[in-house]
């Protein structure tokens, strides 16, 4: 019975410990890191399909997207924060498609963490969004970039390897969606 | 003595599920960084109620942010009701839960029903509280006194003075056809409430 309860013991001291670790190594990368090489859930939407340049069902990984810059939103539909930043995202979104030099260079993907696809969908009627949003319902990614808090804005340079470099990392507001572009534009050195 | 290292394992299985759960993800919201207070990971459920589908709803008057009050019968008839306890103000998981029915109103308009928010708190503080949150649809109606009342009546006060985080679906006659005491952990899934909305006569 003793040496039982010993081992028992010992074992809930590892798993505690080695749980507790990994969790703690995911931290949120920063801007200078890499975002992890992570699966993404895929869009139904054909035409969502289309604009990242994906094909196939169920995952997707960021090297795989159709882009030199990947504009990573992590939201969720019960964020009210989220909900007031829709418009300024939407009119980033407008902002590059109109610009015809980085329209096929730069994408966007919210990333609704802790949200079902239908939960996600409430989300993109409500503030008509037209770019891709992907739920995030098991909150894996959420963990894999250090449970975040909503809205958190990465900025993602996907190089020719598809290796990847983050150019922005910030939770809150892109504050000015035009100088926020203009910042992308010019860290990523797409000019 | 083998009771007792029965009694101190049981206890040690317990300290490591709260360790285990303690990283349980709600994505929280930056809107109020800094104004949450983390009561940690909480007991599931605290309480147990009588009411069971098909039983009547309690009826119950309770004033909301304009002073006025509201009525459990004053929908009889007319509307369909989701009742929405949370736990408290200012807490993690219920500060992201109304946010998000805030724009699902399509979906309760749909379904001929009115959605009623109902905590503990008296009203100042569920005015600063629900401002954050932008303006709400629904009314957010405050149990404070006498303490928790409607909450008791429906058998979901918990020990500490808090309500569970339970939503009660009330069809137009005034009868139960949906509880759900969930995890005060957690948030429960909106398709699965609007499913339910949506068996109810119109």
């Amino acid at each position: 019975m003793k040496k039982t309860s010993a081992f028992i013991f010992a074992a809930i001291l590892c798993f505690t410990f080695s749980y507790q670790a990994a969790q703690a190594g995911n931290r949120t990368p920063a801007k200078g890191e890499s975002f992890p090489d992570i699966a993404l859930v895929m869009p139904d939407k054909p035409s969502d399909k289309d604009y990242l340049g994906l094909k196939g069902k169920n995952t997707f990984k960021l090297s795989q997207v159709n882009a030199d810059v990947v504009i990573l939103e992590v939201f969720s539909m019960y964020c009210p924060y989220c909900q007031r930043e829709a418009p300024l995202v939407n009119q980033l979104y407008d902002m590059i498609n109109k610009r015809m030099d980085i329209k096929n260079r730069v994408k966007i993907i919210g990333i609704g963490a802790g949200n079902t696809p239908f939960e996600v969908g409430i989300f993109r009627n409500q503030y008509n969004i037209q770019f891709p949003l992907v739920p995030d319902e098991s909150f894996a990614v959420h963990k894999a970039v250090g449970e975040v808090r909503t809205p958190h804005f990465f900025v993602v340079k996907i190089n020719t390897d598809g290796s990847n470099s983050i150019i922005y990392s910030k939770v809150g507001s892109i504050q000015d969606p035009n100088q926020f572009l203009d910042m992308i534009v010019q860290d990523s050195g797409l000019k | 003595m083998i009771s007792t290292r029965l009694l101190s394992l049981r206890t040690l299985i317990v300290v490591a599920v709260i360790f285990f759960t303690a990283a349980i993800s709600y994505g929280a919201s930056e809107q109020f960084k800094g104004k949450i207070y983390n009561p940690g990971v909480l007991k599931a459920i605290d309480s147990k109620t009588k009411l069971k589908k098909g039983m009547k709803a309690p009826d119950f008057n309770l004033p909301f942010l304009s002073g006025e009050k509201i009525s459990l019968k004053q929908f009889l008839g007319k509307k369909n009701v989701v009742l929405s306890f949370v736990p408290a103000a200012w807490t993690p998981v219920c500060s992201d839960q109304w946010p998000g029915y805030n724009i699902a109103k399509s979906f309760f308009d749909q379904n001929n029903a009115v959605l009623l928010g109902i905590t503990v708190d008296n009203i100042p503080t569920l005015y600063a509280w629900t401002k954050e949150m932008g303006d709400l649809w629904f009314p957010v109606l405050s149990d404070f006194w006498p303490h928790g009342a409607v909450a008791k009546k429906y058998g979901v006060l918990r020990s500490g003075g808090v309500t569970e985080r339970a939503l009660f679906v009330i069809d137009k006659k005034g009868i139960i056809r949906y509880i759900d005491v969930h995890d005060i952990n957690s948030r429960p899934n909106l398709e699965v409430l609007i499913k339910e909305l949506e068996k109810l006569e119109k």
